[in-house]
């Protein structure tokens, strides 16, 4: 049995506080959720406990004894592993070689690297975590949820005694959750200590023992998850209490904004939806059925190979994203890491990026508007920095979230086409965006949404088409719109 | 205002600014003669062709380019310049003419570059090596002589007692100044570099800003070679050999990373400037020309190291 403990934890980033005298423990063979809306401090704290940074002030005690760690390597030889929130994988190379980055010398043959054994390792590797691909694969062919999974298994090659879970399941589909959480079961019975971070309060309560809250850098409460009520951990969290989890709102759809006829591109054939004013149309299926294809189709990014798609009555040819801006459809996409912000960037900058050329006179960039524009959206969306001027690598991952939504949102579409747009977002930053959609939806807009968060989908859409293997399967709506018909359509079969 | 400025300062040219200054200081010191008006003017002077090349590499390195072809470039457009006022053409004219085929030569590798997708370095080695080859063929490997007097008035005429290029140069990091900063270009140029991709899905015209600035690249090496044609009074077919390594110096000296997205006009005339004071104070300083390029290498490291220490540590 061991115990870690962090006491009386502070840190300042550029003079702001972001945890102040924060405690956390956990023991082996012990589940603890750390919750917080986005920016609490979560990652922080965590990225402490590795070494990634270092506190101003507070201690790291293993088994009572004060510990020393600077380094990641000093977080290594302690048996601390994180899985990170933001994935750290290299593209350009094969899965396997992904496993082999800085761990060289366990694959090592008189200087030479072992491959036989690399990749034998590693498909054992895989196969634990059920992801089905070639080990020899380069990872830019890997979905971001397959990404996801050789990143927790990267962190299971290592012998750890405590293992950290920063928002592991965001990009998971529910079986690969599934086979997650088995995985969280056997490391605890082998008595590894686990610290797992989440939005998703459901999953708390299916594999953690106890929730740690944090609220603005500072603790507020450990409660036994036995003991507790999704209820309660939400006020707990956001300091008030949440009437409706999907404050869905009714409204009488107007005209048609959005009409696709047979779609077909490399990915998905045959597909046909409709999206009205005043509508919030769900877009579901299990993973690689094709569901973010169709969003890349109807925002320009992939090329049609036969189909129409008719916008108010007019057919669009789109040739690029560019295009598709201009006709007013725009794409939150999934990845906000490589496609949704320019990380060195500033928020002011990033918000400003796709609507630039209305924020300019004569080539030049109205700096006010542009001001204005950020001051905008950081107020309406609440996103949670000290300034216009902070780079959104050091946002939050649910705030950087925000500020791909609200650069979207600020080019005033007619249809916003959301892919996973809660993912890693906090429960009360959910509200807001489930309000905003309810708001474009009240103006007339059309939302088409595409979620793997099954209740959120059932829950927030007026209707639901369904994709299965590059297909629409079918339409549910109204009463029909349960998670058991959702899932027949979405495995093949019939309503 | 003077806080922003202080800031700026401290986030992007430290290490280079810190470097000019200690360069200044120590030659004001070690020789009387470097730190008069008209030693200063020469600096100025001097470094006048090498900072044209590299504002539009600049452009260039920002989109996570490359140019290796402006010292050709540069070359082939002065040629094209002198040959032209032999027979007589309009100075200004011949300018003229000799800016566009630089912009020709820029949308050729920005053509490739862009629409070809091919690797900036491996596309500007091989013009760099083309537009030599045509420079030759078209002077015949011959310097072109006898330019027009009021030409070499542009290269080595002084207004308000500043030479004219000087003048130029200026004008240049002005309007350069203001597109990277204040248009939508160069916000967009900037995002290029930051994520291709993301500008891209945002409906940045990725391509035809990769086009521009390798356009912007060549018409500024043309300019740069009619400078010197005029200062030398003939154009060169070997003019501006290894040229673009020195502007990518000064752009890299200037804190402008080479992975694109990152840097500053500003700090490549920084960059630009310690160059030219370094080559200045040795010769002032009567250093054996063998020396100089050891001496100057070394200089170069130690500035960069300067610049890098600020990002290390948290
Ligand atoms: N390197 C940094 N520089 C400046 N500020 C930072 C840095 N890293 C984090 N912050 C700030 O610290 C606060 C806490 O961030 P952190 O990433 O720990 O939040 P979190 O609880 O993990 O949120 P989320 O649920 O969105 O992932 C945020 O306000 C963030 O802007
Ligand atoms: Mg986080």
């Amino acid at each position: 049995m061991a115990q870690l403990e962090m006491e009386g934890i502070s840190k300042a980033f550029s003079g702001v506080k972001v945890l102040e005298n924060v405690n956390f423990q956990v023991d082996s063979g012990e589940v603890v959720a750390l919750l917080g809306e986005n920016g609490a401090g979560k990652s922080t704290l965590m990225k402490i406990l590795t070494g990634v940074y270092t506190a101003d002030e507070g201690q790291i005690l293993i088994d009572g004894e004060a510990v020393v760690v600077r380094t990641i390597r000093d977080a290594q030889d302690l048996g601390l592993g994180m899985i990170y929130q933001e994935l750290n994988l290299f593209g350009n190379l094969s899965v396997a070689e992904n496993f082999l980055v800085g761990r060289e010398d366990k694959f090592k043959t008189l200087g030479f690297v072992n491959y036989p054994l690399l990749y034998e390792k590693v498909s054992a590797t895989m196969e634990t975590l059920n992801l089905n691909r070639n080990p020899k694969e380069r990872l830019v062919n890997l979905s971001v949820g397959e990404q996801q999974l050789v990143e927790i298994g990267k962190a299971l090659q290592q012998d750890v005694r405590f293992l950290i879970m920063d928002e592991p399941t965001s990009a998971l589909s529910k079986a690969e959750t599934d086979r997650l959480f088995e995985i969280v079961h056997a490391l605890k019975a082998k008595g590894v200590g686990i610290i797992y971070i989440s939005h998703r309060l459901e999953e708390l309560f299916r594999v953690a023992d106890r929730v740690t809250v944090l609220r603005d850098g500072r603790f507020i409460a450990t409660v036994r998850t036995e003991e507790t009520t999704e209820r309660e951990l939400v006020s707990l969290m956001v300091g008030r209490d949440i009437e409706d989890r999907y404050p869905h709102e009714q409204s009488t759809p107007g005209e048609s904004i959005l009409r696709a006829e047979k779609l077909k591109t490399s990915a998905i054939r045959d597909v046909s939806l409709e999206i009205r004013g005043g509508e919030i149309v769900g877009l579901g299926g299990l993973m690689g059925s094709g569901r973010t294809e169709v969003a890349r189709a109807l925002s320009g990014i992939d090329s049609l190979q036969s189909g129409k798609i008719v916008m108010e009555g007019r057919i669009l040819h789109l040739r690029s994203p560019a295009s598709a801006i201009r006709s007013g459809i725009v794409l939150v996409t999934e990845d906000r890491k490589n496609e949704g912000l320019l990380l060195p960037f500033t928020i002011r900058e990033n918000l400003a990026l796709p609507t630039l050329s209305h924020r300019s006179r004569l080539g030049l960039v109205r700096r006010q508007d542009e001001r204005k524009n950020a001051e905008e959206w950081v107020g309406k969306l609440r996103i949670k920095t000290h300034s216009m001027e902070q780079a959104t690598e050091n946002l939050s991952g649910g705030n950087q979230q925000k500020v791909v939504i609200g650069k979207w949102l600020a080019c005033k579409p007619k249809l916003l086409i959301l892919d996973e747009p809660t993912r890693g977002i906090d429960v009360g930053a959910k509200q807001e965006i489930y309000q905003l959609m309810n708001q474009l939806k009240l103006e007339g807009k059309a939302v088409l949404m595409i979620s793997s968060d099954l209740p959120e989908l059932l829950g927030m859409s007026d209707r639901v088409y369904v994709m299965h293997e590059g297909t629409v399967r079918g339409e549910l709506q109204g009463r029909e719109m349960q998670q058991e018909a959702f899932m027949r359509l979405a495995t093949g079969g019939e309503v | 205002m003077m806080q922003r400025i202080i800031n700026t300062i401290k986030r992007y040219h430290l290490g280079p600014l810190i470097g000019l200054v200690i360069l200044i200081f120590i030659l004001s010191f070690a020789t009387a003669k470097f730190f008069t008006f008209g030693n200063l003017r020469n600096v100025a002077l001097q470094i006048s062709v090498n900072a044209l090349i590299a504002v539009g590499m600049t452009f260039v390195i920002l989109t996570a380019g490359i140019d290796l072809s402006v010292g050709s470039t540069l070359a082939l457009s002065a040629a094209i310049a002198a040959q032209l006022m032999v027979g007589h053409i309009n100075p200004w004219l011949a300018g003229g003419a000799a800016l566009f085929v630089g912009g020709l030569a820029g949308a050729l590798n920005g053509v490739f570059v862009a629409y070809a997708g091919l690797a900036p370095f491996i596309v500007t080695l091989g013009t760099m090596t083309l537009f030599r080859g045509l420079t030759e063929i078209y002077t015949n490997g011959m310097p072109i002589f006898n330019l027009p007097r009021g030409f070499a008035g542009f290269g080595t005429g002084t207004f308000l007692a500043i030479p004219i290029p000087v003048w130029v140069m200026a004008l240049v990091f002005v309007a350069a100044w203001v597109v990277l900063y204040r248009t939508t270009a160069g916000r967009r140029i900037y995002a290029i570099g930051g994520n291709e991709r993301v500008a891209f899905l945002a409906g940045v015209p990725v391509k035809r800003y990769l086009v521009g600035v390798y356009v912007v690249s060549g018409i500024l090496a043309s300019l740069a070679g009619i400078i010197l044609a005029s200062r030398l009074g003939s154009a060169e077919p070997t003019a501006g050999v290894g040229y673009e390594l020195d502007a990518i110096t000064a752009v890299v000296l200037g804190g402008t990373s080479l992975m694109g997205g990152e840097g500053t006009l500003i700090g490549t005339l920084i960059g630009a400037l310690i160059l030219g004071t370094i080559d200045n104070g040795l010769n002032l300083l009567n250093v054996n020309s063998f020396y100089q390029d050891a001496v100057k290498g070394l200089i170069i490291l130690a500035a960069i190291m300067l610049d890098r220490k600020k990002s290390a540590g948290r």
